[in-house]
């Protein structure tokens, strides 16, 4: 018999396990639900997880897909933090689009080196604007930031969808629901030649070391964890709670802003109705399997990627729907939150003939 | 305006108004236990799904809202598993139970993208029976949470679960009753939106409404009856948006289709303005884990 019992203190070591077992757990649901779908496991599992990383493009498009995910993860880390649910980082990652597409649009034969910079940070004081909205309705009205952030993630998808429908249609595009292709000056440059991953994953890179030294080693992240993690605290402290959530949702709304720009303006090359296939969603997980830290989040968003080009190579070679992807993001959030238990708790072995042999070697 | 417009119009509010209604009523009952449910959403979707999926192949619309619903309890008894069982985060677990509802109906439904379904659902006076028992939930919700025993308890456990356990009843399992007919409800809102509303599936049909549920609990203040009247305004918008499409007014569609989302942002900040209404109403244990042990 086993009995559960709880740990003195958390287990460092099963914070950092946890994840692990998560992803475990989700490749054996994943090859029992291929093996259900009458799918070779060997096979499917080679298509979904490897296949996609034999080929120089095919790791291009692995750290392609990694970096906005990385990014909008990096902003909700912070706001986690802080006990600030910020859920509509999809919806500021379209706003972050807009914004920048909006500045390459509006410049269509610029060629100077300020375009690109200008549009990077259109990106980010877009998705930061969109964010602001849920940051001033809590501290202003104490309305649920949870549910405003994510109405507006909606409503930015219907105003990306007028824009590139109405007025920033392009004038030469047979009528398609698309804006002019961005000038050459409004491309991020590539990482490499053979991949179309941009210079923003190494931006995301450095902004990853950025926001762990913010959190582990500033005043101001010390300030955001304690009113996360002990709000009595932090109030006795004098913290006080209206910047904490204007900081956590600013943040955010930038880190996922700069996403979106760095799709327009990286593999998209224009705005689009749609400009993210769920990235904002997927960070919340990534954010999670990262245990709210920044490196975590780096690890994360690699695995996460790594779900969304599986899920496009399964369709391609195995005809599997594409929409595994969003199955197989699911589960691993469901096994993370179910291993976590083991952090706080433990299984004791407790064997009714344990006892006298207990008995007989404390005499 | 004649009066065969005006009764069409309201036939057609009480018809979009009946998934909110329904959705709302069942997190309304796991709110008023403790429990914070994140995941009607996914709910929602996995229900219309289920029920799409077998009227297509039964021909039965009853059939179709009996899979709805149980798509909508299996989700929410993996909520309860995780939430209740071992204690998770509660914020955390129902967002993870919307992006798993999402993944889930994504993939069981690409069979069905674009089929359409006629579900002949019986009527009474231009309305369907669904559309009734919604609108008779409402009154009974409230009969049963204000004046019946079980309902007493219900209360008491999502207000004060340490005190429920010291005289003696068992908070989890009351909670787990709410969880489960929190999803049997937010899996029949989903069915009446694929096989009513749009006859029809697509993937993230339900665009929000679960979400704009959960908004419509806080606009009722936790109260049964005022749901009713929430989820009408919802309703009657959705309709508006469509007939002034049909005036041909110049308004672009797509500033019409974002009117329910942010007339819920509107809606949260009038009832949140004065911070002791929302004190007043919600469930003072709402979303704290609760064990026996401990």
């Amino acid at each position: 018999m086993f009995k559960l019992e709880a740990r003195p203190a958390p287990s460092a070591l099963m914070r950092v396990a946890s994840p692990l077992f998560a992803a475990l757990a989700m490749a054996l649901t994943g090859a029992l639900l291929f093996w259900a779908l009458g799918q070779p496991v060997g096979k499917a599992f080679y298509a979904f997880f490897v296949q996609p990383l034999t080929t120089a493009y095919g790791v291009g498009e692995w750290l392609l897909k990694a970096t906005p995910l990385l990014l909008c993860a990096l902003g909700l880390v912070i706001a986690y933090r802080a006990n600030v649910w910020n859920i509509g980082a999809e919806g500021q990652l379209v706003m972050g689009a807009i914004a920048g597409g909006g500045v390459a649009l509006a410049f269509p034969d610029a060629s100077g080196p300020w375009l690109l910079p200008a549009m990077l940070a259109a990106g980010v004081l877009g998705g930061m604007a969109w964010a602001a909205v849920p940051a001033f309705l809590r501290t202003r009205f104490h309305t649920n930031e949870i549910l405003v952030s994510l109405m507006l993630v909606y409503v930015a998808g219907l105003l990306l969808r007028y824009l590139v429908g109405g007025p920033w249609r392009d004038p030469d595009g047979f009528n398609f629901p698309q804006s002019r292709m961005f000038g050459e000056a409004a491309v991020l440059p590539l990482l490499h030649p053979e991949m179309r991953v941009t210079v923003v994953a190494l931006l995301a890179l450095l902004l990853t070391g950025g926001v762990w030294l913010f959190l582990a080693r500033t005043w101001l992240g010390f300030r955001l964890t304690v009113a996360g993690q002990a709000p009595a605290a932090a109030l006795y402290a004098g913290f006080g709670q209206k910047r904490n959530v204007w900081i956590a949702l600013l943040a955010s709304g930038g880190f996922a802003g700069l996403a979106g720009v760095a799709e327009v303006a990286g593999p998209l090359g224009q705005l689009q109705p749609s400009v993210s296939p769920g990235y904002g969603f997927a960070a919340i997980i990534v954010a999670f399997v990262g245990r709210l830290s920044a490196p975590g989040a780096l690890l994360g968003a690699l695995l996460m990627s790594l779900l969304f080009i599986g899920g496009e190579t399964a369709q391609m070679e195995l005809g599997l729907p594409a929409a595994i992807t969003g199955l197989f993001q699911g589960l691993l959030l469901f096994y993370l939150l179910a291993a976590d238990l083991f952090v706080n708790y433990r299984l004791r072995r407790v064997s009714p003939a344990a006892t006298p042999a207990l008995k007989e070697a404390t005499r | 305006m004649n009066e065969a417009f005006v009764v069409a119009l309201v036939l057609s509010t009480a018809a979009a108004a009946t998934p909110l209604i329904l959705a709302a009523l069942g997190e309304l009952v796991v709110e008023r236990a403790g429990v914070l449910n994140l995941g009607v959403e996914g709910m929602m979707l996995a229900g219309a799904v289920s029920a799409f999926a077998v009227t297509t192949h039964t021909g039965s619309a009853t059939a179709g809202f009996a899979a709805g619903m149980g798509a909508g309890l299996a989700l929410s008894a993996l909520f309860a598993l995780l939430s209740l069982g071992l204690m998770t985060n509660q914020v955390a677990t129902g967002l993870a139970l919307t992006l798993f509802g999402v993944g889930l109906s994504a993939f069981a439904g690409q069979p069905f993208v674009g089929q359409v379904v006629s579900a002949g659902v019986p009527r009474v006076l231009g309305l369907d029976l669904v559309a009734w028992l919604a609108i008779a939930l409402c009154p009974l919700l409230w009969l049963f949470l204000q004046k019946s025993r079980a309902g007493l308890l219900l209360r008491a456990v999502g207000e004060r679960p340490e005190v429920a356990d010291a005289i003696g009843f068992a908070v989890r399992r009351i909670r787990l009753a709410a969880v489960l007919f929190g999803g049997a409800l937010a899996g029949l809102a989903g069915a009446y939106l694929s096989l009513v509303n749009t006859p029809m599936w697509a993937e993230g049909m339900t665009a929000g409404r679960g979400w704009i549920a959960l908004a419509l609990v806080v606009f009722a203040t936790w109260r049964p009856l005022r749901v009713l009247a929430g989820a009408w305004l919802f309703g009657g918008m959705t309709v508006l948006q469509l007939h002034t499409q049909a005036l041909g007014l110049a308004i672009p569609s797509e500033f019409l289709s974002m009117l329910p989302y942010l007339a819920t942002v509107v809606v949260l900040v009038l009832i949140c303005r004065d911070p002791r209404t929302i004190l007043l109403n919600q469930p003072l244990s709402l979303g704290k884990p609760y064990h026996p042990d401990r």
